[in-house]
């Protein structure tokens, strides 16, 4: 940006004082900047909107694998809002939301908070550490994950036989959504700490020596100064959490291998359009569950960013 | 993906092929594989065929079947102008996911795949399949037994080469029985008394466990006791009858067994169950043909202490088995070499050495009366089974595998949907006999929603 600045300026001067050159160059500069961005939206557009568009077509139609294909309107719609196996789905994630993402971004800011306070030792080392389970592929965690929980001969399980303690059911019904909070948790606390300690690190230190200079404990100042100065990435990382658990898939379609029972093939939304568009061969009814999941997103989405906006006007 | 593990796919492998050509009459009655029967394909001479052979031609298959090279390359032996590439796509579900995508865009499919028994009618009702019949000798037919026949024709149509099949027998650990008092079960309800003394005995193993994730091997104990819970006519009528007096009789047998905990209900195929046969925690496994060399591989430490057997039997003067797992080489409507391609399904299974390589090297258990009979496969002694010849022991229940058993064109729907109905049953140790009736009742609304009518 600054470049680009100084660039019209130099440009600006070596010119004649009128305004012509001052808008041919601007609009060659308009020009480069649209070239510039020209890859990601030939991209955006092929992989993004055309298939959005496509899939947005195809729930309006039904197929049936004798009789093929017909057009329904928004027969596909009214079949979702309707569906017990969709709206448990939804409950479902929406309690994984309820639970999962306070514990999870309450531990990332405690985390960013004390790698900040310059207060642990190797604090590199341990920042590496939380940070390393997000750099394992989701696939892996949850494989791994499926080890230790297993009910006869992963670790914990043979723990609890040793101490003769009763074995806590990982993958029965009751638990698995548990079991699933703990891996996501697992993987992305560092991902999410990452996001708010680079937001600490920015923040000028001659606010801290203010507030030290005034008597304020260390605690206060993460209080007062800290966490309000990182209310923005804060935000971001909750409305990644929001979205990212509406699409909760990887792990239960993983985990199902081990519980096949307790996860059925509607545990959560993706994994039921897939169910439908892979197994039971419903791609277009799948559509219509992908897009109902799309504007439940964006709603909720833009739900958090209203209302911390207003929060934000009022203070 | 979601529910065959891929591990087991690996063994459900292929089996059998001779060529020439001559359309075949097949055994009555609704056959596995289904389609409208078409009017009798044309034959095809001889003299047509060594014209397609001995033309440049490059063949694609799709097969998931380990070191299948093996046999292409005495494919290309015997026709070295015609040049295989073989491609492994993955397993089961998977790869025929990928050649629906690939017959729909009409790019990329194979002109030959590997597919299983039970999902032919859903590639017949596309109409995907070449009705090979005009290629294969009668020689052919003959080396199949009935029922193995049954599974790849429909009318005198031939959708498919067999490739292996999995004839259901019981796999035990003989030391675990003898220390635990309990004779080799004959019956069901002697299986039954055997499994609750078995446990009482030994009360952190079982003698059997019931998968909550395995239809497949639930249907074959519907298969063995005479339950014939599908069937379809080729068109747009489909037979859903899971809940039949034979199937409740099934469901109630291990509904009873679960209820008493005398045997376990943990998913199959999945590292915890491996490891249940290396410790121990399994008394006896009902498998099928493919199971002793699987098992071999899975549970090393107890070579030597298992031995395998009859599976138990509903009605002793009888025999009967059912058979789980197995699959296919099919031909592609749209292959535009079609001689050639079926020429290489037949080869691969059905010419003696490539067969037996099959059976002796891959471990497929071969269909074919021809690689069954042969010593190099009949005679082997298996140090695991305590020097047993259990290939020759499957070979005899193989015989007993009862004919025309069908299948609907959307088994993908009906094995997802076990899981979550009979198979949640299992695992709640709930009624069986409700689960049964809830899985017939999401698979026929499931044909009905897809416009199939229900006889």
């Amino acid at each position: 940006m600054a470049t680009a600045t100084r660039t019209v300026e130099t440009l600006t001067k070596t010119s004649p004082p009128t305004r012509k050159p001052l808008t041919v160059s601007k609009k060659r500069q308009y020009r480069a900047a649209y070239l510039f961005v020209l890859p990601f939206f030939i991209i955006f557009l092929a992989m993004v909107i055309v298939p959005l568009g496509y899939a947005g077509y195809q729930s309006f139609f039904t197929q049936q694998l004798v009789g093929g294909v017909s057009f329904s309107g928004f027969a596909n719609y009214t079949r979702a809002v309707t569906d017990p196996a969709f709206l448990y789905g939804l409950g479902r994630v929406g309690l994984f939301l309820i639970v999962q993402v306070p514990i999870m971004l309450a531990l990332s800011l405690f985390f960013a908070l004390a790698l900040d306070s310059g207060m642990v030792r190797l604090a590199k080392v341990v920042r590496l550490g939380i940070y390393i389970p997000y750099a394992v592929p989701a696939v892996v965690a949850a494989l791994m994950w499926g080890y230790l929980y297993g009910p006869d001969f992963g670790p914990f399980a043979q723990l609890s036989d040793y101490l003769g303690a009763a074995k806590i059911p990982f993958l029965e019904p009751g638990y698995v959504l548990f079991s699933i909070i703990n891996i996501v948790n697992w993987e992305f606390i560092g991902y999410n700490m990452i996001i708010i300690y680079a937001a600490l690190r920015s923040i000028p230190t001659d606010l801290y020596e203010a507030a030290r200079v005034d008597g304020a404990s260390e605690p206060r100042i993460a209080w007062s100064i800290k966490i309000p100065a990182v209310r923005p990435a804060l935000i971001l990382t909750v409305i990644f959490s929001v979205i990212g658990s509406f699409q909760l898939f990887n792990e239960p379609q993983l985990l199902r291998i081990m519980a096949p029972n307790a996860i059925n093939s509607s545990y959560t939304p993706n994994l039921y359009a897939y169910t439908l568009a892979f197994v039971n061969q419903d791609s277009n009814y799948a559509a219509a569950i992908a897009f109902l999941l799309g504007i439940v997103i964006m709603v909720l989405s833009y739900a958090v960013q209203l209302s911390t906006q207003r929060k934000e006007n009022a203070s | 993906m979601s529910d065959t593990p891929f591990t087991r796919r690996r063994f459900l492998g292929t089996a059998l092929g001779a060529s020439g050509g001559l359309a075949l009459a097949a055994c009555g009655g609704g056959g596995g594989a289904s389609t409208p029967a078409p009017a009798a394909a044309q034959k095809v001479t001889q003299a047509q065929i060594d014209e397609a052979m001995n033309k440049d031609t490059e063949l694609t298959l799709w097969s998931w079947v380990p070191d299948l090279q093996n046999e292409v390359d005495l494919f290309e032996k015997k026709y070295p102008k015609v040049k295989v590439k073989l491609v492994n796509v993955g397993a089961g579900a998977v790869e025929y996911q990928k050649l629906r995508a690939a017959i729909k865009s009409g790019q990329g499919a194979p002109d030959v795949v590997q597919i299983e028994y039970q999902y032919i009618p859903s590639f017949t009702l596309t109409k995907d399949l070449l009705d090979i019949s005009p290629y294969a000798t009668p020689e052919v037919k003959s080396q199949y037994p009935d029922w193995v026949w049954s599974q790849v024709t429909n009318g005198e149509a031939l959708y498919g080469v067999p490739q292996d099949t999995g004839p259901m027998g019981l796999l035990y650990r003989d030391d675990l029985l003898k220390a635990a008092g309990v004779e080799v079960p004959k019956t069901w309800p002697d299986f039954a008394t055997a499994a609750e003394k078995y446990h009482a005995a030994n009360p952190k193993s079982y003698l059997a466990n019931l998968a909550p994730n395995d239809p497949g091997h639930f249907v074959s104990y519907l298969w063995q006791i005479g339950a014939r819970p599908f069937s379809y006519d080729g068109t747009k009528t489909v037979k859903v009858d899971l809940a039949s007096e034979d199937a409740k009789k099934v469901a109630q047998f291990w509904s009873d067994l679960v209820a008493k905990g005398v045997v376990s209900v943990d998913a199959d195929f999945n590292t915890a169950w491996y490891q249940g046969f290396s410790n121990g925690k399994y008394g006896a496994w009902p498998a099928a043909a493919w199971g002793p060399v699987f098992l071999q591989g899975s549970a090393k430490s107890t070579s030597g202490k298992w031995r395998a057997t009859d599976l138990p039997q509903w009605d002793a003067s009888k025999p009967a088995s059912g058979n789980w797992g197995g699959s296919t080489d099919a031909v592609l409507k749209i292959s535009k070499n079609p001689i050639p391609a079926a020429q290489l399904a037949l080869f691969i299974n059905t010419d003696q050495e490539s067969a037996l390589k099959l059976a002796t090297e891959q471990f497929l258990f071969p269909p074919s009366t021809n690689v069954l009979k042969d010593p190099k496969f009949a005679d082997q002694a298996s140090p695991f089974y305590g020097g047993q010849k259990v290939n020759a022991k499957f070979a005899e229940i193989g015989a007993t595998v009862t004919p025309d058993f069908a299948w609907l064109p959307f088994m993908d729907f009906v094995y997802s949907n076990f899981n979550d109905t009979l198979g949640k049953a299992i695992a709640d140790k709930t009624d069986l006999v409700a689960g049964l009736q809830k899985w017939q009742d999401g698979v026929a609304g499931y044909a009905k929603a897809q416009g199939f009518t229900l006889a």
